[in-house]
């Protein structure tokens, strides 16, 4: 196996170290982003950390609809279910108790119906069956699903005051504990 | 992009298993270069096990110390098998401080346990880059080149690639061309490699975050670089110490 013979010369090898580091200052300086602007000019939607939430307007069980802009100033939980899903079962209680706790202090939870595989007198069942007291959008025709690219159920989206995304939990069901740091989390940040 | 692979009722997590089979082909690549260089296989294998378990028990230990109020009422919390509640920072140094410790035990040479973990280390570049390429993470900035993908709403540079490519030659360069095995010094060159491709390709990143218009991981990318060429160049000379057994 071939082996690489570094030079011994000191005074060569700093020369070699020298140029590397200043060629990689200059890649610094020229990759700079103008001072006000941001990597990306404006930051666009999309259902990943760091992105602005997607928008939705969407009725809710019972009457009414919201609109997820309109959120802006609250924490808000966006969490995807469907009342066939296992895990989305387990996990709602959990989502409720985190919901009273905290909805004093600018909590909002919206769990989105997932009605195009579902059926909406199922999610209202479901909703009655769990005591549910946080509303329930129905996202009859699945295109907020499919903004939200939605892989697998239930699907939680984290959202700070201003309306970005913080962290996104694929699958459950999610452990007391994570909502609750999440939430907190995100109260905290924005005080 | 393809982040989880739906098993019946399972969502497996491509990006994490891409993780899980760089740190499975690391630890065996890493077992082979420390027979060639004179080490007990299992120590090295041993090494990473309580490196990886250690740091995964102290990044969640650190998520729950940060978040102890939702901890104390939910104490079965701590098992739950959520990555999202694991503080990697403080993880990785739990994990690296423990197989120093176990390193040091074995009365382990330094140098030649660092030799021995050079291949792994290249071998888990690679993996990471193809799991942010699974997962869309580490994306890059809005681009119209022809090799541009599109991801998150824009065809961007595809800088997971990039990252991928990048880790191939070094994982190349460090498996054809050793430094002076027991040098340990085939680990800084992996560190200064994966540096200098960090400082790189981090031009091209959409996620970077941005101070006074630099782009902070190029300037760490570049002190990591610094230190890493300072120390390829003080152990040049240093091999016959190691080589009379100098342990931890």
């Amino acid at each position: 196996m071939a082996t690489i013979n570094l030079s011994r010369d000191s005074r060569r090898w700093i020369v070699y170290s020298v140029i590397i580091l200043v060629v990689g200052i200059m890649w610094i300086f020229v990759s700079r982003v103008p001072v006000g602007n941001s990597v990306e000019a404006v930051p666009p939607s999309a259902p990943r950390e760091g992105f602005i939430a997607p928008d939705f307007t969407l009725d809710l069980a019972g009457g009414g609809e919201v609109t997820l802009s309109e959120l802006r100033g609250k924490v808000v939980l966006v969490n995807f279910w469907a009342s066939w899903c296992p895990p989305c079962r387990e996990e709602m209680p959990a989502i409720e108790k985190i919901y009273n706790a905290f909805e004093p202090l600018g909590l909002v939870v919206l769990a989105v119906n997932v009605t195009n595989q579902d059926s909406e007198a199922a999610a209202i069942a479901f909703a009655k069956v769990f005591g549910l007291t946080f509303p329930i959008p129905l996202d009859r025709k699945g295109d907020v699903g499919a903004r939200y690219q939605l892989r697998g159920l239930p699907s939680s989206y984290f959202i700070d005051r201003n309306g970005t995304i913080h962290s996104v939990v694929v699958g459950g069901p999610m452990a007391e504990a994570l909502i609750q740091s999440k939430i907190e989390n995100l109260l905290k940040e924005s005080e | 992009m393809l982040p989880y692979l739906r098993l019946g009722p399972f969502l497996l997590p491509l990006a994490s298993l891409s993780l899980l089979i760089g740190v499975w082909f690391g630890s065996w690549i890493a077992e082979k270069r420390a027979l060639r260089i004179g080490i007990k296989s299992d120590l090295i294998s041993n090494l990473i096990f309580i490196g990886l378990i250690a740091g995964l028990i102290g990044a969640r230990a650190a998520y729950a110390a940060r978040f102890i109020n939702a901890y104390i009422s939910n104490p079965l919390s701590l098992f739950a098998l959520t990555p999202e509640t694991l503080s990697i920072p403080e993880g990785l140094m739990i994990g690296l401080f423990a197989a120093f410790l176990y390193g040091q035990r074995k009365k382990l040479g330094v140098r030649l346990a660092l030799d021995a973990l050079a291949p792994a280390l290249a071998v888990f570049l690679v993996f990471q880059g193809l799991a942010h390429l699974l997962s869309g993470d580490a994306f890059g900035i809005p681009s119209d080149t022809l090799w541009s993908i599109y991801l998150w709403n824009e065809y961007r540079h595809p800088t997971q690639i990039y990252e991928t490519l990048l880790a191939i030659i070094i994982l190349f360069i460090i498996l054809k061309y050793p430094l002076k095995p027991g040098s340990g010094r085939s680990f800084w060159l992996v560190i200064a490699l994966s540096s200098a491709s960090r400082l790189f390709i981090e031009a091209f990143r959409g996620d970077s975050t941005i101070w006074s218009g630099f782009r902070v991981s190029q300037i760490i990318a570049l002190m990591v670089l610094a230190a890493s060429l300072w120390m390829l160049y003080t152990w040049i000379d240093s091999t016959d110490e190691e080589k009379k057994g100098v342990s931890l």
